[in-house]
């Protein structure tokens, strides 16, 4: 699960991680009012759940209480588009409001789950403010790793060690070890799969800041932390995506218009590529799951129907936790709820297949049945829609 | 027979009362499977399908049963316990089919079993099976295999089942075949069950099934170039995924080039692997490679 640079900050602040004095807005007057008590200065800050904010005209330096209004005005009245949120861009309904801050040195620090490590790794580069990825192909030896011990947790002598590696005086090195050490218990404490400060900034009065703040927090985690779920924010999420994750479903919306429904991630790829290589385009990823009940396997189909651009679905069920005949079920429950005529391929296999095409036989559904996955993408590319 | 798992095994079903753990250890027994015991704690003292006695620790079922292998079935929030519990119980081998497990708690697992006499396969694997042995620990379908000396390996559940459903069809039986898990961090991977397939005397030939995410892939292209003896056919699937998306398994996401599809291929491919070219070519492509290497019979 994303949340916004404002929440990250907020966690930040409880670890005593150093962060700008800031103000979150809703409204151009808002950024106003927030902008005087700040001094009548202040950088604007679109909060949405992706990066690239600062190159496409999602943070502004203003010098006036007025300046701060018209850039909210402006930031507020449309989605903002970026390198990473796609062409159609994600919804601005909140702004960060913060204080100047007086840069004397920009550092990015980040720590994650390395999967060759199988453990934690906190990275440090000198390089900060810039896209990390094109610091680890350009300078690739700007960047420090530190793998860490799950059992042991940071040690000191790492965070010595990272701070001498980033060249910093004296006078910051102890308070930076600082925000490293908090990070790290931050990170456990939360179980985040990403925290990203880009930049951490040296002041020009020796004050260690994260001038920005990105947290991933594990999703299979949530159990646990069902505090943090009141982070959630779901305008800035697909609405589809949305709905199916409240199901219990994993789902991925795509740009084609053939909708998928499987059984399994692995199989759900597969049917991807295997409908790609026929020359047709999926419109989503969506494994419904092994236990699947025929109500949950309706609410998957419901989705998928439900995405306008889908003219055609293709079903493909190895039956093994989930029987074909629940998959059936589900399959006729939401045509017959939708009255949806999207044509279907259907091609199943395993536990009650019989049964399975036999529901899906007798339901007057507009299916065509197919044995093999080259037959099932063949004939959803030929389909006539 | 077959690796890891055989005739000689003795299984421990860890939450065998519960919905999933019941239904799949009755599966597990009907093909064949010796289940020898069952751990639910509080529920020490019945039997389960009145044949197998249930125990309330590990350690009380490897004394009374001397099972030797563990198949776990617990929610996520307790399955770290389940597997840390059967490591410390000294259990050898153990597969976990959960999941959902918290990457945190798996990199702490996974520190305290890796000085341990343990192999851990998965968690969020269908599991490995024998099918010369009459041996299945874990959730695939039992029908669809057919003895033989094609060892499978793959990160995915269904997908295994397609692979094993084409090889099958051609007539194309299997010597082992082994869910590594869809998770970031797994017990075993690639390399570690090549290696075995390698010595195997039972296994010709190995189909891997990788996926996007991850460099498991390139690990195990390094090491079929390297040390590998017997012939790879592989797919890779997810080439149409887009990148920052996690694909159902919490280990399928593209982070970076090298977790793409073609990445992997072309590693695959310049290791001398026989690629697969669509998920639909899975049993024509070992066909063919078993063909060239007269391995046919």
């Amino acid at each position: 699960m994303n949340i916004h640079e404002f929440q990250a900050k907020e966690i930040f602040s409880r670890y005593g991680i150093p962060v700008p004095r800031g103000i979150v807005a809703t409204t151009p007057a808002e950024a106003r009012t927030a902008t005087v008590e700040l001094g009548g200065q202040s950088v604007v800050k679109a909060q949405i759940h992706a990066g690239g904010r600062g190159k496409s005209g999602g943070v502004q330096l203003v010098h006036s209480p007025e300046e701060a209004e018209e850039a909210a005005r402006r930031m507020l009245a449309s989605n903002l588009v970026t390198p990473q949120t796609g062409p159609e861009g994600a919804p601005v309904q909140k702004l960060l409001i913060e204080e100047l801050a007086d840069i004397k040195k920009e550092l990015y620090v980040a720590l994650t789950i390395d999967r060759g490590h199988r453990g934690p790794v906190l990275l440090v580069s000198t390089q900060g403010g810039m896209d990390i990825e094109e610091v680890a192909a350009q300078d690739p030896q700007d960047i420090h790793t530190e793998p860490i011990d799950p059992l042991l947790g940071l040690m000191p002598f790492q965070t010595r060690r990272l701070v001498r590696r980033l060249g910093l005086d004296t006078v910051v090195a102890g308070d930076a070890a600082k925000v490293l050490q908090a990070l790290y218990r931050m990170f456990v404490d939360n179980d985040c799969s990403l925290v990203e400060i880009n930049p951490l900034i040296i002041t020009g009065d020796d004050r260690v800041v994260a001038l920005d703040a990105k947290i991933n927090l594990d999703d299979d985690s949530m159990f646990r932390h069902t505090d943090l779920m009141e982070y959630r924010d779901i305008s800035q999420e697909d609405p589809l995506e949305a709905r199916a994750a409240d199901l219990d479903i994993a789902y991925v919306n795509l740009d084609g218009d053939v909708g998928c429904l499987v059984n399994g991630a692995g199989l759900a790829m597969a049917t991807l590529d295997v409908t790609t290589a026929a020359g047709a385009a999926p419109a989503n990823f969506l494994d419904v799951g092994g236990g699947a009940t025929p109500e949950k396997v309706a609410s998957a189909v419901k989705i998928i129907l439900s995405d306008p651009k889908v003219r055609r679905v293709l079903v493909n069920i190895f039956g093994g936790i989930l029987r074909c005949d629940i998959a059936g079920e589900g399959i006729v429950m939401a045509y017959r709820e939708t009255g949806s005529t999207v044509p279907l391929v259907v091609r199943m296999l395993g536990t009650n297949v019989v049964e399975g095409k036999e529901i899906l036989g007798a339901s007057g559904l507009p299916v065509v049945f197919s044995g093999t996955l080259t037959e099932a993408a063949d004939a959803i590319k030929n389909l006539d829609v | 027979m077959g690796i890891l798992v055989d005739e000689t095994t003795r299984v421990l079903v860890q939450g065998i009362t519960g919905r999933e753990g019941s239904f799949h250890a009755r599966a597990c027994m009907a093909y064949g499977t010796n289940v020898v015991a069952g751990v639910t704690p509080g529920r020490g003292g019945t039997t389960f399908e009145d044949k197998v006695p249930v125990f309330n620790s590990v350690e009380e079922a490897v004394s009374q049963t001397q099972a030797n292998m563990a198949l776990i079935f617990v929610p996520p929030a307790f399955a770290p316990d389940a597997i840390a519990e059967s490591a410390d119980a000294g259990i050898p081998l153990i597969t976990c089919i959960t999941e959902g497990i918290p990457v945190q708690d798996m990199v702490k697992i996974f520190r305290y079993i890796e000085n341990k006499p343990v192999r851990l396969i998965g968690p969020n694997c269908p599991g490995l099976i024998t099918p010369g042995a009459k041996c299945k620990i874990g959730i695939m379908p039992g029908s669809i295999h057919l003895p033989g000396r094609v060892g499978v390996l793959s990160r995915s559940g269904t997908l295994t089942y397609e692979a094993v459903g084409q090889l099958t069809a051609l007539g194309l039986g299997q010597s082992s075949c082994v869910g590594i898990g869809g998770d970031q961090i797994i017990g075993t991977n690639f390399v570690d069950v090549l290696r075995l397939f390698d010595a195997d005397p039972d296994t010709d030939a190995v189909v891997m099934i990788g996926e996007i995410g991850g460099a498991m892939e390139q690990e195990a292209a390094a090491f079929i170039k390297s040390e590998f003896g017997k012939p790879v056919a592989a797919l890779v699937v997810g080439a149409s995924a887009p990148p920052g998306k996690r694909m159902g398994h919490a280990g399928a996401i593209i982070t970076g080039e090298s977790a793409r599809a073609e990445f992997k291929i072309a590693a695959l491919k310049d290791a001398g692997a026989w690629i697969i070219p669509t998920p639909a070519d899975i049993g024509s492509t070992a066909r063919e490679m078993l063909k060239s290497n007269n391995l046919l019979n």
